[in-house]
């Protein structure tokens, strides 16, 4: 579904992705980690159009993506829930939930997706008219990605969802990725909580100063020793 | 008189605040403060003077008319000029609106010569008198018209799709750009609106105000500082910031010295920028 080769992206010319190549299948659950500064969201930037590469390619669905500007990659199905949730606070919970929704024209199926997302988070039910900068953190998270499924993604690409979030949110974030995953949308799941991340996992990329230094199903890597010793500290 | 004064001072202050609230939505949705935001009321005060001597439409309601025309321009300008500075250097930004507004008020100059031009009467004239205040009857309704227009600028703003990815620009740009809005459009569309608010003060402002090219630097200025007290990006806080220049100009003008009431705005406008530095109203970020 999701297929990048030899991706370089940097910052004013310093580069923080050193070729990274990767794919994504239809249906999977695939996690990025890396400790910080490792470079993940710089490549879900670059997934989503907001920083142009310098080299390589990012195809979606058999189309090259990585001229797209980021709306258009939007309308093509590719949702980023960014780290640090970028909402917009002054607007309520369930205005920053329609903007989500922003592409689809069909009023109906707004509203249904809107029934969707208070099911799955119905504490955005309760606070749909409050401001969006009233919620608690991980209330926040909820409205993140609430607001990231009202467009009914293909692919979901999760930044960080757990920073700022209590354990016991975060556990509850994770299940319900697992279900909504489960429901047929493919999910990238960028995460510094390596064990939580790889458990949930099908298969995962380790990232480290730019480049891809091991791959695998979510198990192997939690056996390996790299990941053992450089993120789990056993 | 003090009644007086107040009642003038907040019939010109809802002028102020419909040139203001275009200058904060530009300044919100792209970080550009429109130095030309001036320029724009006076070309619309042109306009709207042709209007009434060649195609003798009152200005009041050649105002729809101003709103369209210089919702066009703001666009064009915007595509032409706007969109290459929008994320280039504060200087580069800063020359070219102000660069735009030097250039426009000398066009005008060169055009329709630096002389006063009034409209002689418009179709709204006359006195209105309530115990010792008098009400002019031209500001009264040019005031009205500004309320209204900014009463639907604003809710649109609130209530519409546009206007709610106006707000999500204003408040999150990226977060907005990973909603699928097209950032480039929505911002065309707001210099437009911005520049519109702009026309339609001026259109307002023909039926009473003098008429000369550097009516823009003055009423850049106070769309400037309005915006500046009221808090950038609270477009609430410029609609305050100009209501209480309105009151300034009229109470310092007639209590101080008019030479001095220009000079008073400003004292104002540094008190409270040096006490309260994001405005009344303002977010904190400037
Ligand atoms: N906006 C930015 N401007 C300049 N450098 C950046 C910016 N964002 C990230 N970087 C740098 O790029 C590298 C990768 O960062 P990032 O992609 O954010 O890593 P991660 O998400 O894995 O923590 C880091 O060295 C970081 O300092
Ligand atoms: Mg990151």
């Amino acid at each position: 579904m999701l297929e990048i080769v030899n991706l370089k992206a940097g910052y004013r010319g310093v580069p923080a992705l050193q070729g990274v190549t990767l794919e994504v299948h239809k249906g999977e659950i695939v996690g990025i980690i890396g400790s910080n500064g490792a470079g993940k969201s710089t490549l879900i930037r670059a997934i989503s159009g907001l920083i142009k590469p310098t080299e390589g390619t990012i195809t979606f669905k058999g189309t090259r993506i990585d001229t797209l500007p980021s709306h258009e990659i939007v309308r093509l199905g590719i949702i980023q829930v960014p780290e640090g949730r970028h909402l917009f606070g002054k607007q309520t919970v369930e205005e920053n939930l329609k903007l989500g929704a922003y592409l689809i024209k069909d009023e109906k199926k707004i509203k249904d997706n809107l029934e969707y997302v208070y099911s799955i988070f119905p504490i955005l039910k309760e606070r749909k008219k409050q401001r969006a900068e009233t919620l608690s953190g991980g209330q926040q998270q909820m409205l993140a990605i609430g607001r990231g499924l009202m467009s009914n993604p293909e692919l979901l690409i999760v930044d960080e969802c757990s920073l700022g979030v209590a354990p016991i949110v975060v556990e509850e974030i994770f299940k319900i990725l697992k279900t909504i995953n489960s429901q047929g949308t493919t999910i990238m799941l960028v995460e510094q909580k390596v064990h939580e991340a790889l458990e949930l996992a099908h298969r995962a990329y380790v990232l480290q100063t730019g480049r891809v230094v091991m791959h695998g199903t979510g198990e192997e890597l939690l056996k390996s020793e790299l990941v053992q010793k450089a993120y789990l500290g056993i | 008189m003090f009644i007086q004064l107040v009642v003038s001072g907040l019939l010109l202050g809802c002028i102020y605040s419909l040139i203001s609230m275009g200058l904060s939505l530009i300044w919100g949705v792209m970080g550009i403060v429109n130095f030309a935001h001036g320029a724009f009321v006076m070309l619309a005060m042109y306009a709207a003077y042709y209007g009434d001597q060649l195609l003798r439409i009152d200005p009041l309601l050649f105002t729809p008319v101003a709103i369209v025309l210089l919702f066009l321009l703001g666009v064009i300008v915007y595509q032409i000029i706007i969109q290459y500075v929008v994320d280039g250097p504060y200087v580069s930004r800063l020359l070219a609106t102000f660069g735009l507004g030097f250039f426009l008020i000398n066009m005008a100059q060169f055009l329709w010569s630096p002389n006063f031009r009034t409209i002689k009467e418009s179709m709204v004239h006359g006195v209105w008198k309530i115990g010792t205040v008098m009400i002019e009857l031209p500001k009264l309704a040019s005031s009205l018209g500004s309320i209204l227009v900014a009463a639907l600028v604003f809710l649109f703003i609130r209530k519409t799709r546009t206007g709610q990815a106006i707000q999500a620009i204003s408040a999150d740009k990226m977060g907005a750009a990973l909603m699928g809005i097209n950032l480039k459009r929505i911002a065309a569309f707001s210099f437009g609106l911005g520049i519109a608010c702009a026309g339609a003060a001026g259109s307002l402002l023909a039926t009473f105000y003098y008429i000369f090219p550097d009516v823009a630097s003055l009423f850049g200025l106070i769309a400037l500082v309005a915006v500046a007290l009221g808090g950038f990006g609270s477009v609430e806080g410029a609609f305050l910031g100009a209501l209480i220049l309105g009151l300034v100009e009229t109470l310092g003008g007639y209590y101080v010295d008019p030479n001095w009431k220009y000079a008073l705005m400003f004292l104002i406008y540094l008190g409270i920028v040096l006490v309260r530095p994001q405005g009344l109203l303002g977010r904190g970020k400037v």
